[in-house]
């Protein structure tokens, strides 16, 4: 029960600091401190893209099936839910208004992440079954042609605006986006310290070890491509409602790709590299924006010249390079397969083990990092 | 403990698979008793994995039926043979490489896990209760085999024999009837296949397994061996005592040429 009563302390101060940071958003900001327009968006991208990078890394990192199609599952989400929220949700809102705007606007809110998830859990229902058994490069080839398809179908769909997008009604905010932010990772987190983990990771150790265990390979398969493709879709959701505005250029491939990188940059396989890969793929752009006026206001004066490039203009080629460069020298993601937590200031880092963990360097899969998992697993139940 | 009581838990009728116009496994029959300890032998490249991987699923025989416990399981997927009670280790290693000695074991108590996603996801009581069950399950079976003390160490890190010896852990965790055994002695010291001789009688009477062996160590299969099937190019060439396949001259014939 302890450990019940640490998940709730844990979670009233996640809620509480979320809260805080809604409130520093809104007009008045908070006690008079304020975030502005900028951060905040870029604080709820964060949040959206940590949801999507730790329900793909279910796929990928855990099940080690290899989707590129999350964007689409992302894409059914935002569109369903918005089509919800632009038909009926005036409606709902208007019969719930005795309850106030905020409570009418969070229940709108809510069935429409319901209709999303479910939404997107169907269609990686049936995405998944005829591709899941491909592997591979095959694996990646049709889930990629599957969120085109789906990208391609939802434009043509003239009811949720076609090619001239798409209005959406406002309804979420950073406490709705944080909290659920919040909920997917310890969903999954929970989901992957469990049998049903083990059975997701022993397919991606072993497939055919894992099947000669009683593990129902393929079953197992598709609830992970479900929860994720489920994860995507509230994803959508919140970014439907909260960007108010729906273009299927927000879901292409490369929407996908981004998301890819995120786990593979923070670590295939870990639940914290994938919020680190999130935080980072998300801010560093941006960061890289910052650069043109440190350039602009001081380097340049300082150095009295003209430089013959903009650092802004070169962000995204500065953006790859990173990428490149973390991929040579760190192949297995900044984390690998290790989770970050309080335990890593308690204990020494101990040198990999295992006289194999050389060759594989290339893989993301580590070799070591499980004892320490259990370690921790044990600190926490004692 | 050659009991043959007509118990059989493991029958082969006329097992046959062809790869295009290679006939890897010819027509073999077998017929295995509950409780006996059954090596099957032969030449390399006699099919005797092939044999194993007919047995567990992962090949579906072209003609012929196999029985398990008197169930019928042609066409059956390898996880639903792992339910009927078989389990089995493979010739070269596949123990899960990123998980621990203890996790690697508990992995395999999937079967008999009482826990649903739900119990998962909310931490539900039944999940912690399910969850001790399982460590403690597997803490036990590797307490048996003296790998309690590598329990957080990397399974791909420990030296090959103790490798080995896990990966009969892990397979008896699924908590078999049938434990089939793909060369366990493979790349063991003397020392260590003496053990293992040992162990395998042991956890025969322990767990009342059913074992069915495939081993090129004449030591070891002349030693641990209730009866032994002799096969040669697919075929089934000479079956019965220990004894009596040292000196059966097809046997000295298919390992040294005529």
């Amino acid at each position: 029960m302890s450990s019940w009563t640490k998940s709730l302390a844990i979670a009233a101060v996640l809620i509480a600091v979320i809260y805080v940071i809604n409130a520093m958003m809104s007009a008045g900001g908070f006690f008079g401190t304020g975030i502005d327009d900028y951060q905040a968006r870029l604080l709820v991208f964060i949040a959206i893209n940590i949801i999507l990078a730790t329900s793909l890394n279910l796929i990928n990192g855990f099940t080690g099936q290899f989707s590129i199609g999350h964007a689409g599952f992302m894409a059914v989400g935002a569109y369903s839910s918005a089509y919800f929220s632009v038909t009926y949700g005036k409606t709902i809102e208007a019969s719930l208004a005795s309850l106030g705007e905020t409570a009418a606007v969070s229940v709108v809110l809510l069935i429409a992440i319901a209709i999303g998830a479910l939404v997107a859990a169907v269609m990686g229902l049936i995405v998944g079954i005829p591709s899941l058994r491909l592997k591979g490069d095959y694996l990646a080839i049709v889930t990629l042609g599957f969120a085109e398809i789906i990208r391609i179908v939802i434009l043509n769909i003239d009811v949720v605006g076609g090619a001239t997008g798409y209005q959406v009604p406002g309804y979420a905010n950073f406490l709705w986006i944080g909290i659920f932010t919040v909920i997917t990772v310890i969903v999954v987190h929970n989901i992957v310290r469990s049998d049903t983990g083990r059975a997701l990771i022993s397919i991606r150790e072993d497939e055919l070890a894992a099947e000669a265990m009683g593990v129902n390979t393929t079953r197992y398969k598709v609830t992970s491509f479900v929860i994720g493709s489920a994860f995507a879709g509230i994803a959508g959701v919140l970014f439907a409602h909260y960007n108010k505005f729906l273009s299927t250029n927000d879901f292409q491939f490369i929407k996908s790709f981004e998301i890819i990188i995120m786990i593979v940059i923070g670590g295939m396989g870990s639940m914290s590299g994938a919020i680190l890969g999130a935080i980072v793929v998300t801010l560093l752009p941006e960061v890289l924006r910052y650069m043109q006026d440190v350039q602009n206001q001081n380097v340049e004066p300082m150095l009295g010249i003209d430089l013959p490039f903009n650092i802004g203009d070169l962000r995204l080629v500065i953006f790859a390079l990173i990428l490149i460069l973390t991929m040579i020298f760190r192949p297995q993601g900044i984390l690998g397969t290790r989770e970050f937590g309080l335990s890593w200031l308690k204990r020494p880092m101990r040198a990999p083990e295992g006289g194999d963990a050389g060759s594989d360097e290339g893989t993301p899969i580590a070799q070591q990092p499980a004892a320490r998992r259990l370690e921790n697993e044990e600190d926490k139940d004692r | 403990m050659s009991q043959t009581n007509g118990n059989h838990i493991l029958q082969t009728d006329k097992a046959t698979i062809r790869f295009g116009g290679l006939v890897a496994v010819n027509e073999l029959t077998m017929n295995v008793a509950q409780g006996e300890i059954y090596g099957l032998i032969g030449p390399n490249g006699a099919g005797k994995t092939t044999i194993f991987n007919l047995l567990t699923g992962v090949y579906e025989p072209t003609s012929g039926d196999i029985r398990i416990a008197g169930k019928r399981v042609n066409g059956m997927k390898p996880y639903e043979i792992s339910r009927l009670g078989v389990s089995r280790t493979f010739q070269n290693i596949r123990l899960f490489p990123s998980m621990t000695v203890l996790e690697n074991v508990i992995t395999a108590c999937h079967r008999h896990s009482k826990q649903n996603l739900a119990d998962a996801v909310f931490r539900l009581p039944r999940f912690h209760k399910d969850e001790g069950e399982h460590r403690e399950f597997a803490l036990d079976l590797l307490r048996i085999f003296n790998l309690e003390k590598y329990k957080n160490e990397g399974g791909t890190s420990l030296p090959y024999g103790n490798q080995r010896r896990l990966e009969i852990v892990r397979a008896l965790a699924t908590r078999p009837q049938l434990l089939l055994l793909d060369e366990p002695a493979a790349g063991m010291n003397p020392i260590e296949q003496q053990d293992l001789t040992g162990l395998i009688k042991e956890i025969r009477d322990k767990f009342n397994l059913t074992v069915v062996l495939v081993e090129h160590n004449m030591r070891v299969v002349m030693g641990v061996c209730d009866r032994i099937q002799v096969i040669d190019y697919g075929k089934s060439i000479a079956l019965g005592l220990p004894q009596d396949i040292k000196n059966d001259p097809k046997v000295i014939e298919a390992y040294l040429g005529d």
